[in-house]
């Protein structure tokens, strides 16, 4: 059966994605260690110990974040955040800096090493390469591949793969994009927050809401018509004689009808994305996903997903497994 | 209902529930001095919240005072995320909710709120005396009012 990974930016979250049948859940340390810094969320360590004996008594899985890069000077930081992952029990680790890779490989072997989306490996050899320097056992798979690629990549690796199937869609090579930065200062990759709240502000002019990023409006939104988050690669710009969304449409990924293809496709697990998301859609979407996972492994049809007022958008795209981005 | 009782009564319930949920005030951080108007749009009041001052207080107003961040939306939607049976952003897509101000602020208030797992009816019904009398009355407004049952069943495991 395709293992199921679920969301959890806090203790409650995690409780209920266990409790909706997630085989695996993600989650992080309060801190720049993680890429889904934001006020309020994530775990302390003592946080994580309790919520991974909780899962592992019910059978799940916890595995840890740590996928930003580290600063130069400051590797301690992500080095004790493996260190207490190991402490408290984790099943694995995921990583994205090529140094903390080694590092972890070196003073925490026995400890399972996945490979974030945010080493954007998007290719056989890049990891093979993962697999044999570090002991790379999984790889997160970025969201640029199409079903035909990821079986072809399955064929010429020997790890684990890990697919998105649901949740915030980001359409640039993840962790290589710096849009966030040019107006803020701060990254996913090095701060672990894409347009950090302290940099959004919004408002109601002329009957409209405007987001705006480090003083810039980025988009603007009639009465009643759905709001994205206020990323900039969601914005709204004009450009030659167009006005509209550059970069991509606000839309969340949806694979739901695709999971019998992926499963073909040799995919080892399926990604929920959305820990900056509450433990209600957790307990939805997990819910929804297992529901499908198991009706895939019985060979019965997927049931038809019902979580599109959860996303961003309020639309959902197949994305780029089916290529039809314009 | 006059506005000074139901500050009082308010204020003395928020102190109870950081008092049960001491994770509330530690998700909230540095952000638990700041003042949250919390804006029912459907209802003639705001409340001002500010976590921090005097272990937890309350203000009534009739029409949305000064704040460090606003958080405004039909009563359902905001009773609802405090109940955990709404997602914040999905509330935020379809243009339910409305931020205003310090929108750090106002995360990491819903956050807080949501890992402690608030059972609002739970919670006033261990409230003594004669300022749950004035809560209970509200509560069973509010079920009326927004169709949410504020008593959450346990979960089958």
């Amino acid at each position: 059966m395709m293992e199921l990974i679920c969301p959890a930016g806090t203790p409650a979250a995690l409780h209920a994605a266990v409790k909706a049948g997630a085989h695996a859940v993600y989650c992080g340390f309060a801190d720049e260690t993680n890429a889904r810094n934001f006020p309020g969320l994530n775990f302390s360590r003592d946080e994580l110990s309790a919520s991974i004996a909780f899962a592992h008594a019910s059978g799940a899985k916890v595995l840890v974040a740590i996928n930003t890069f580290p600063r130069a000077g400051a590797e301690s930081l992500w080095h004790q955040a493996v260190a207490d992952a190991e402490t408290a029990g984790a099943d694995a680790v995921i990583l994205a800096d090529i140094g903390l890779l080694a590092h972890a490989a070196e003073h925490h072997p026995d400890l399972r090493r996945h490979l974030s989306v945010q080493a954007a490996a998007a290719n056989p050899d890049m990891i093979n390469f993962y697999a044999t320097a570090f002991g790379v056992r999984r790889v997160v798979l970025p969201r640029v591949l199409t079903i035909a690629e990821i079986a072809a990549i399955n064929r010429e690796i020997d790890v684990e793969t890990e697919v998105f199937v649901f949740g915030g869609l980001c359409v640039m090579a993840e962790g290589r994009c710096s849009l966030s930065s040019y107006i803020t200062g701060r990254s996913p990759n090095m701060n672990g927050v894409c347009s950090p709240p302290s940099h959004v502000d919004y408002a109601t002019e002329d009957g409209e809401l405007a987001a705006k990023l480090g003083g810039y409006t980025i988009h603007r939104n009639a009465k009643d018509a759905p709001a994205p988050y206020p990323t900039l690669c969601k914005g709204c710009f004009s450009s030659a004689d167009k006005t509209g969304y550059v970069f991509e449409d606000p839309t969340s990924l949806d694979a739901t009808e695709l999971l019998p293809a992926l499963a073909k496709a040799g995919v080892t697990a399926l990604k929920i994305e959305g820990r900056q998301r509450s433990r209600s859609y957790v307990a939805q979407v997990v819910r929804s996903f297992r529901a499908a996972v198991d009706a895939v492994e019985a060979g019965r049809p997927v049931p038809p997903g019902t979580l599109a007022r959860l996303t961003e958008g309020q639309s959902a795209t197949a994305g780029a497994y089916r290529k039809t981005w314009r | 209902m006059p506005l000074e009782p139901m500050s009082i009564a308010l204020s003395r319930l928020v102190r109870r529930m950081i008092r049960a949920h001491p994770g509330l005030l530690e998700r909230l951080g540095e952000h638990g001095n700041r003042r949250f108007a919390i804006d029912p749009t459907d209802l003639p009041l705001c409340l001002l919240i500010q976590p921090r001052a005097a272990r937890g207080t309350v203000r009534v107003y009739r029409h949305p005072p000064a704040s460090d961040a606003r958080i405004a939306g039909p009563l359902a939607a905001l009773l609802g995320l405090v109940h955990g049976t709404w997602d914040g952003d999905a509330l935020f897509f379809s243009r339910d909710l409305v931020v205003e101000g310090d929108t750090s602020a106002a995360l990491a208030l819903r956050n807080a709120i949501d890992d402690a797992e608030l059972d609002l009816g739970l919670e006033i019904s261990a409230f003594a005396g004669p300022f749950a009398r004035m809560l209970q009355p509200i509560i069973r407004f509010a079920e009326r009012r927004t169709g949410l049952p504020l008593r959450r069943m346990e979960d089958p495991e």
